[in-house]
């Protein structure tokens, strides 16, 4: 019992440092691998949690194919840091607090108004994999499947979308010089 | 036989530390990130409520994870068209501060 409690303790100490880490980190190429120590962390509470698909998408997809996404256009833009903000100079003091007490407020409305006195077991063998993936398909395609074609339809208009964005004008000339 | 409560409070702390992100940094990629960690706080509630869900009932519920699987496709079609949008953004301004980056005219 308490050794779950020191792994998600331990786990939640690393999700938070590494949350931290992207928010304040300078060198932008950090702060992206920050992000993805935070989503495999995250991945590994929802093995935790009995979720082994939704932990595997979680790597594959977000830790896999947006991060490299990310890197990839840090690249093209340039890893330099930016010089703080000269605008609004009373912005970071206020941001830190608003988010301090958005943190309170939200842990206060969600726990300490109404308690959630129960204890989550973690999953035993009996979550075969195998069996939890099938199950999830089987949900999926019955009772979500509409949503699932529009996420189908979201997906192809966002792939057109960036495509007509970086497409390049043809009056404009060779203003793609500038990447 | 963590709490429920560990994962609620874990999920409200990385959401704001996602707000924080989006409020103090002026790079238009790491407020891009911060979204991303948002939605990731997000997931983590879903599945934990989905989770103490099937423990109360005693038997197979998929629909936060489902969800969870819907936000995932929704945050990559946003990464890909928030991308090219900064990377536009950048063509034209030569710059990706947020501060620079005031009019709509191109």
């Amino acid at each position: 019992m308490t050794s779950d409690l020191i792994v998600f303790i331990v786990l939640a100490l690393i999700a938070i440092a590494s949350a931290l880490g992207m928010a304040f980190s300078q060198n932008t190429v950090y702060a992206a691998l920050y992000l993805v120590l935070n989503f495999i962390v995250v991945a590994v509470f929802y093995l935790l949690l009995g979720a082994p698909f939704i932990a595997m998408a979680q790597i594959t997809v977000y830790a896999g194919a947006i991060m490299v996404l990310f890197v990839f256009v840090i690249m093209l833009l340039g890893v330099q840091g930016l010089p703080p903000s000269q605008t609004l100079p009373w912005q970071k003091p206020l941001a830190v607090l608003l988010a301090v007490v958005l943190a309170v407020q939200s842990i206060y409305l969600l726990l300490a108004r109404a308690p959630l006195a129960q204890t989550l077991v973690d999953p035993d063998a009996s979550i075969n994999t195998t069996n939890n993936l099938q199950q999830m398909a089987l949900t999926l395609f019955s009772d979500y499947l509409l949503p699932f074609e529009i996420t189908s339809i979201l997906l192809l208009v966002a792939m057109v979308g960036a495509i007509v964005l970086s497409k390049h004008d043809k009056k404009a000339g060779t203003s793609h010089d500038a990447a | 036989m963590t709490p429920l409560n560990y994962y609620i409070a874990l999920s409200a702390i990385l959401f704001s530390i996602g707000v924080l992100g989006v409020l103090v940094r002026r790079n238009p990629l790491i407020i891009f990130m911060s979204i991303e960690l948002m939605l990731n706080a997000a997931n983590l509630a879903f599945v934990a409520f989905g989770r103490s869900f099937e423990i109360a009932n005693g038997k197979p519920f998929f629909s936060g994870q489902i969800f969870v699987f819907f936000v995932i496709a929704v945050a990559a079609a946003e990464v890909a068209v928030g991308l090219a949008l900064i990377v536009e953004i950048f063509k034209t301004k030569n710059t990706v501060n947020i501060d620079d980056v005031n009019s709509l005219k191109g």
